[in-house]
């Protein structure tokens, strides 16, 4: 009845730790650490912990494959974790960061996104002319009506077709991503069929070199540059606006208006101009704002996998390092059941116990979360996003690192945690009399 | 066989170890089910009503339509047995975050998918309702519709004639229902005559976005698309077609490149498992040094020392396995139900239970291999004098 009791405490005390654990930022952390490094310095019973540790990482070496599945286990866990996450986190990035405070898209009422979105060219003169839109050395507002359609291009490396993005865009449209630089030949001319491409659409696709005609539909193009951008545009192909229209027989509409706000501030008066005009029915949005929406599901759905197939793999791992932690305890019986004889507490023969462990789970934490920053920042993969691929790649930063050394750490702790109290409880008579 | 019991009770010598190490073979396999059962979902061809459908689109884009009028030289190629059409209608009900897998679609649409079942009646009520629209049971479900209600569905494309605004107005007519719950994927989809939102959109008309084509012997599929396919070559209009099985996955595959992430996992997760199932079968034969070398001198061959030991590796490994793999069977269906039908899983298939268990002998015998090997060579006079 009292081993039940001692040991549904325990259960209770690992759920609190892991309930505050998950909350605590790396400050708190850090703090946790320097508390437990002045208690092993400063204290009798910490120093008796100190001593006992270091006999026991003396005889890893003796428990070489034991030890080795702790560190490969976590690892493995941490991995897949911190890979999963990156790529939401990278998909994220690439999605949003087109996004600026200071420029604003107009879209039909009631559309989502810009595939469902028509404007005709009244609605795209009456945005152009609203209040609260910045405007260039002559005069005329700083705006670009747009207009995407799918493409399908052969892969590179691939015998398949993929749906790229052709964006027909107006002059203003340089101007309105001032990010995005032309690193090969030049931009389109409008009125021909020339195109510039994205860079990673240039490596995704097949034959979309400079200089190079290609054929969408049963016309041909040619390519006159390839720009490069952090944004969701990379993966585009860019036209002039009028030649994507009347080649894929979209008449004079546009799918969005992209303006350039006076100011961040001006938006709030835009947004009210373009609710005033009796003659529109439209939607604007801050570029910012909209992006982060559009990445929104994609990301969270990412994250919900992720996070599920960590949980997982770190169940397996965690039995894996109570395995191992068990037949170190019980191998070392002798050993700590002579520690105990010659006057060492239990409190220190369990805070060295659970240190090894944690100290093994960090190795595996630490191992799992540089082999995926060497191979997978800076990875590039594609998906679709709505009918057209979007390319983008992996970020591992350290807060995704900083999220796996966390969960390598709490799988140290609970693997640890049984296995110290074991010992702790072993009887030193009985041990002392084994062979 | 008839030393099952040995095997069994050397596997059980020390229990809390082979229940710790059987945990994680159960995780394992658990992830793997998982992650297989989605893989086969994505990428395998859907069904088998499916087959002989092909899916004609234009060439330049999917969302580019197509002439109403080429419905009619697509049904003079030989090996064609019968034409449908459809058109995007992107609905969205109420909120925009209600969005509705909706179409356009010609009156024999229904026709060419046997593996959705409208009553009779709710059929020739159907067609004789202009407005009228049929509604998948999931969906129907899902927002409260019974047939005879007036509902609103916003189109986020089509401005409707009769409204001013993009708001269209349906008379549910019918409730569909898959033959078979595999196809529950389907039940989410709304229906409504092409005829209805030709008239009554604001833009352009006698126009399609996509056919689907019966053909009258499927192995000729191919031919009859490339066919199909010179109707329009060269013209402004220039088609795609394709099985419906190559249609939908393509668009898997640009989704997201499934087989890789699942492959990636597994080789991580099967990796660590290789090592620890392997540190327990070599603790474990280190440990019954002394036993083993009994058995021998009461007359066990080597060679039978060898197969029991690789038995019971592979025996931990069917165990857990197994367990886990049943975990997922009882699951999936709930996850398929929690999804809505949208995560188009159905119970563990045939393949992923053959993958697995083919992987749960093979670690099995490679964490067995050496401990056995070292087992088989055991000398019975160093081992029993404890060297």
């Amino acid at each position: 009845m009292k081993k039940f009791l001692i040991n549904l405490g325990l259960v209770v005390l690992v759920a609190v730790a892991l309930a505050i654990w998950v909350k605590l930022p790396w400050i708190g952390a850090l703090g946790l650490a320097v508390l437990f490094a002045l208690w092993m310095a400063l204290t009798r019973s910490g120093r008796q912990t100190a001593s006992v540790t270091k006999v026991g990482l003396g005889t890893l070496g003796q428990r070489l494959g034991s030890s080795l599945v702790i560190v490969i286990g976590i690892a493995g866990v941490v991995g897949v974790l911190v890979a999963l996450l990156a790529m939401g986190e990278g998909l994220q990035a690439t999605m949003s960061s087109g996004g600026r405070a200071d420029t604003a898209i107009v879209l039909r009422g009631g559309s989502v996104s810009e595939s469902q979105s028509v404007l005709v060219r009244d609605d795209v003169d009456a945005i152009e002319q609203a209040a609260g839109i910045a405007r260039d050395a002559s005069g005329k507002p700083v705006a670009s009506a747009e207009l995407v359609v799918a493409a399908s291009l052969p892969l590179r490396n691939s015998q398949d077709d993929a749906n790229a993005q052709l964006r027909g865009v107006d002059e203003g449209a340089w101007a309105l991503r001032p990010d995005l630089k032309i690193i090969a030949g030049r931009k389109f001319k409008p009125g021909m069929r020339e195109l510039v491409v994205g860079e990673a659409a240039h490596r995704q696709f097949a034959g979309l070199d400079v200089g190079k005609d290609i054929k969408l539909g049963n016309q041909t193009w040619t390519v006159a540059g390839i720009f490069e951008s952090d944004g969701a545009w990379n993966s585009e192909l860019w036209a002039d606006r009028q030649t994507v229209a009347s080649a894929y027989r979209r008449g004079n509409s546009a799918e969005s208006v992209l303006v350039k706000l006076a100011s961040p501030s001006a938006f709030a008066q835009f947004k009210a101009a373009l609710a005033a005009d009796p003659r529109l029915k439209v939607e604007a949005n801050t570029t910012h704002d909209y992006f982060a929406k559009q990445s929104e599901g994609l990301s969270k759905i990412i994250r919900v996998v992720g996070l599920t197939v960590g949980v997982i793999m770190a169940i397996g791992a965690l039995f894996g390092a109570l395995n191992c932690m068990f037949a170190a305890v019980a191998a070392r019986a002798r050993e700590i059941a002579t520690l105990r004889a010659i006057g060492f507490r239990g409190m220190p023969v369990v805070v060295s116990v659970m240190l090894e462990t944690m100290l093994l789970a960090l190795a595996g934490g630490v191992l799992g979360a540089v082999i995926v920053w060497l191979v997978f920042n800076g990875y590039s993969a594609s998906t679709l996003n709505g009918f057209s691929q979007v390319m983008f790649k992996f970020k591992v930063d350290p807060g995704l690192i900083w999220t796996g050394l966390k969960w390598a750490l709490a799988i140290g702790f609970v693997g640890g945690l049984f296995p110290a109290v074991r010992a702790a409880r072993l009887s030193v008579v009985n041990a002392l009399r084994e062979l | 066989m008839k030393y099952f019991h040995l095997v069994w009770a050397a596997l059980f010598r020390r229990k809390t170890r082979t229940i710790l190490t059987l945990m994680s073979i159960i995780a394992a396999f658990l992830l793997f089910g998982l992650l297989d059962s989605v893989r086969v979902a994505f990428t395998a061809g859907n069904n088998v009503a499916g087959a002989g459908r092909l899916v004609v689109t234009s060439r330049m884009s999917m969302q580019q339509a197509l002439p109403e009028s080429l419905g009619a030289r697509i049904a003079n190629v030989q090996g064609v047995s019968a034409v449908a059409y459809a058109n995007w209608f992107a609905g969205v009900y109420q909120d925009p975050k209600n969005q509705l897998i909706s179409f356009a679609v010609s009156p024999n649409y229904l026709d060419l998918y046997p593996e959705l079942v409208l009553p009779a009646d709710q059929r020739k009520a159907w067609e004789q309702t202009r407005t009228g629209a049929i509604v998948g049971a999931a969906l129907a479900k899902r927002f409260g519709w019974k047939v005879g209600d007036k509902i609103p569905v916003q189109s986020t494309i089509w401005p409707s004639k009769s409204s001013g605004n993009n708001t269209w107005t349906f008379d549910i007519a019918g409730i569909f229902r898959a033959k078979d719950r595999k196809d529950a994927g389907n039940e989410q989809m709304m229906m409504f005559h092409w005829k209805y939102f030709d008239e009554n959109n604001r833009f352009g008309s006698g126009e399609v976005h996509w056919y689907v084509v019966k053909v009258a012997d499927p192995s000729r599929a191919d031919a009859v698309a490339r066919e199909i396919d010179a109707i329009s070559a060269n013209s402004d209009h220039e088609t795609r077609t394709q099985t419906e099985q190559a249609f939908q996955a393509s668009f898997i595959k640009q989704l997201i490149n499934i087989g890789f992430v699942v492959a990636a996992i597994m080789g991580a997760v099967f990796f660590t498992l290789l090592l620890l199932t392997g540190n327990t079968m070599m603790q474990a034969v280190r440990e019954r040094t002394g036993e083993l070398a009994v058995l021998k001198t009461i007359g066990f061959s080597s060679r039978s020392v060898l197969a029991m030991v690789l038995a019971e590796g592979v025996l931990m490994l069917l165990f857990g396995g197994l367990i886990g793999m049943a975990l997922v069977a009882l699951i999936v269906p709930g996850m398929a139900a929690a999804s809505g039908g949208m995560v188009p899983i159905h119970g563990v298939a045939g393949q992923t239970w053959a993958l697995g268990i083919a992987l749960m002998v093979l670690i099995g015998l490679i964490v067995g291999l050496v401990p056995a090997v070292r087992a088989m060579r055991l000398n019975i006079v160093d081992a029993l004098s404890g060297r």
